[in-house]
């Protein structure tokens, strides 16, 4: 347990010892706030469903961005060979990073409170549905940052990291969107739908949170951080 | 099966690493007593760090067995790593961490906490003379301050092992003989195993020297067993006043002597005496000089350098 700590502390802070962190985070407000508000007036209801139904998208591009650095970096700069020299699991790494990203995700997503406080001066909203929201988008964002970091521990390159990170988080989301569906053999669609990153989502952006998605997307967490750890571990079987 | 044997700190037995159709370790088999200092010497390429990447549980053998202190380096892995301090080749750092906040996790990460953690960071930063860099980022230190940091690092939990990989490669002169200090200051109490293609840096702070090529082991024993263990070793140098050639006959016939070669130098000879054995001829030489009546200006012994010992027997 120290030594998860001991990783998450070191990886936490290095997000802020350089200036991305809080380029990161202006961005991210400045971009969701942008397009929300953009339509927000017209529609004219006190709601937030707009806010989260923008966040599949715009994670796609934010999440890799967060996690593109954190296996990249240590293979590139070969501090791996020292920190696996150390007396620490493979799995105390990975969760420790894993925990450090998210913590960092989390920051930047309550950052966004401005929007309900916004909204609530305006109308009258469900606090429900938007407390449901965030916890929905919480766990989606956990679940693209568990595939950001194992394709981050795939290269030495944080550009590759990047781009494989937003190419795979993508087609997770694409197979189960209708574009693909409509496409698909009959018999494939109900598979599909369930592991499509974005369906689970919908009902979570209106404020439902249903038991399925939740084990659904704690299954993809445990699934890409279990093909982190055999990926560090693949310098064994070379 | 080895804690038995106290006085052994690292077994390795029939060491072999296969990377694909390379062959990087074959049949390494050795062992470090506890308190020396072990110089791994080869040249670039011979399967020194492969070998210490195996070691330090980085990677795991094709086949064989490492033990360290009496674990085995598969089945007891994270015993085996609380045991060693490990400087890698090259030296990898957080750069952007500062000194002391990168010690701080590494300690974290050994198992140190609190006052105890602080106060041996406090002794190591004295010890490797870091005082002033403390505050500093890492990625803007020097090569020799990175060193100091990197060897901080791998003292920091006081290891029964220090595996150093090239600790000097890329130092000045200066820092060399600094770094030098340094580690046989470590060596009086602690095992340290020091890789290196460097000879003159293993064989002055070295007790025992394996060396390795195309990762088989070609030679061990201490800088002067090896050095006399290579027969042709012992040669003499004379400067005596006389004719080359007379001298070069009266010289051959010298019990030990196996050739003699001159030069001339006006009316002084430069003479090369290369011997059989290893014993001492230089008495009979001086006999011969004198009894001929011959000026003598210089008489030196001359023993092969590790620097030659080194290139028999790794080259081609």
């Amino acid at each position: 347990m120290q030594n998860v700590l001991a990783i998450f502390k070191k990886e936490f802070k290095a997000y802020f010892l350089s200036p991305i962190a809080y380029v990161f985070i202006t961005v991210y407000l400045v971009v969701t706030n942008f397009l929300f508000f953009q339509g927000f007036f017209i529609i004219n209801q006190a709601d937030m469903r707009g806010y989260f139904g923008l966040l599949p998208w715009v994670f796609l591009f934010f999440v890799p961005a967060i996690t593109m650095r954190i296996w990249a970096e240590e293979k590139k700069v070969k501090t791996l060979e020292l920190l696996l020299t150390w007396p620490v699991s493979d799995l105390e790494v990975v969760i420790g990073k894993f925990l450090a990203s998210f913590c960092f995700l989390g920051i930047t997503i309550l950052l966004s409170i401005t929007v309900p406080i916004t909204i609530a001066l305006l109308g009258n909203p469900d606090e429900g549905a938007i407390i449901g929201g965030y916890i929905g988008s919480l766990l989606m964002g956990a679940a693209y940052l568990s595939i950001g970091l194992w394709v981050s521990s795939l290269t030495e390159n944080q550009i590759v990291a990047f781009i494989i990170g937003v190419v795979v988080t993508f087609a997770l989301f694409m197979i189960g969107n209708p574009f693909v569906t409509m496409v698909a053999p009959a018999g494939a669609v109900p598979l599909l739908t369930y592991l499509g990153l974005g369906n689970h989502f919908e009902s979570v952006g209106r404020g439902v949170i249903d038991s399925r998605d939740i084990v659904y997307y704690l299954s993809v967490i445990g699934f890409f951080l279990f093909l982190n750890i055999r990926s560090i571990e693949s310098r064994k079987w070379e | 099966m080895n804690g038995s044997n106290g006085s052994v700190m690292m077994d390795v037995r029939q060491l072999n690493k296969r990377f694909g159709d390379v062959h990087a370790v074959r049949d390494l088999t050795f062992q470090v007593k506890k308190g020396e200092v072990f110089g791994f010497l080869g040249p670039n390429g011979a399967g020194k760090t492969t070998t210490m990447r195996i070691v330090t549980c980085y990677i795991p053998a094709s086949s064989g067995t490492i033990s360290v202190g009496g674990h085995d380096t598969v089945e007891h892995s994270l015993d085996v790593r609380k045991k060693i301090g490990y400087l890698p080749e090259n030296n990898p750092l957080y750069n952007d961490m500062m000194v002391t906040e990168y010690l701080k996790f590494a300690g974290e990460l050994r198992g140190m906490q609190g006052d105890k953690l602080s106060s041996r960071i406090d002794e190591m930063v004295q010890v490797c003379g870091l005082a002033k860099m403390t505050g500093r980022e890492i990625g803007k230190l020097s090569k020799g301050y990175r060193q100091r940091v990197g060897l901080a690092q791998a003292m920091l939990h006081d290891p029964d092992l220090l595996i150093l990989d090239e600790p000097t490669s890329g130092l000045d002169p200066n820092q060399i003989i600094e770094i030098r200090e340094l580690i046989k200051k470590i060596g009086r109490e602690k095992t340290v195993i020091y890789c290196s293609h460097i000879l003159s840096e293993v064989s002055a702070t070295c007790t025992r020297i394996l060396i390795i090529n195309n990762g088989s082991p070609v030679a061990t024993g201490t800088a002067e067993e090896l050095t006399s263990q290579m027969g042709s070793g012992n040669q003499y140098v004379l400067r005596v006043r006389g004719s080359g050639p007379d001298i070069e006959a009266k010289l051959q016939g010298v019990a030990g002597v196996s050739s003699v070669s001159a030069s001339q130098d006006n009316e002084w000879a430069s003479v090369r005496v290369a011997c059989e054995g290893n014993e001492d001829i230089g008495e009979s030489l001086f006999r011969c000089v004198v009894d001929n009546r011959w000026s003598l200006a210089e008489l030196k012994r001359e023993r092969a350098s590790l620097e030659e010992v080194f290139t028999q027997l790794t080259r081609g």
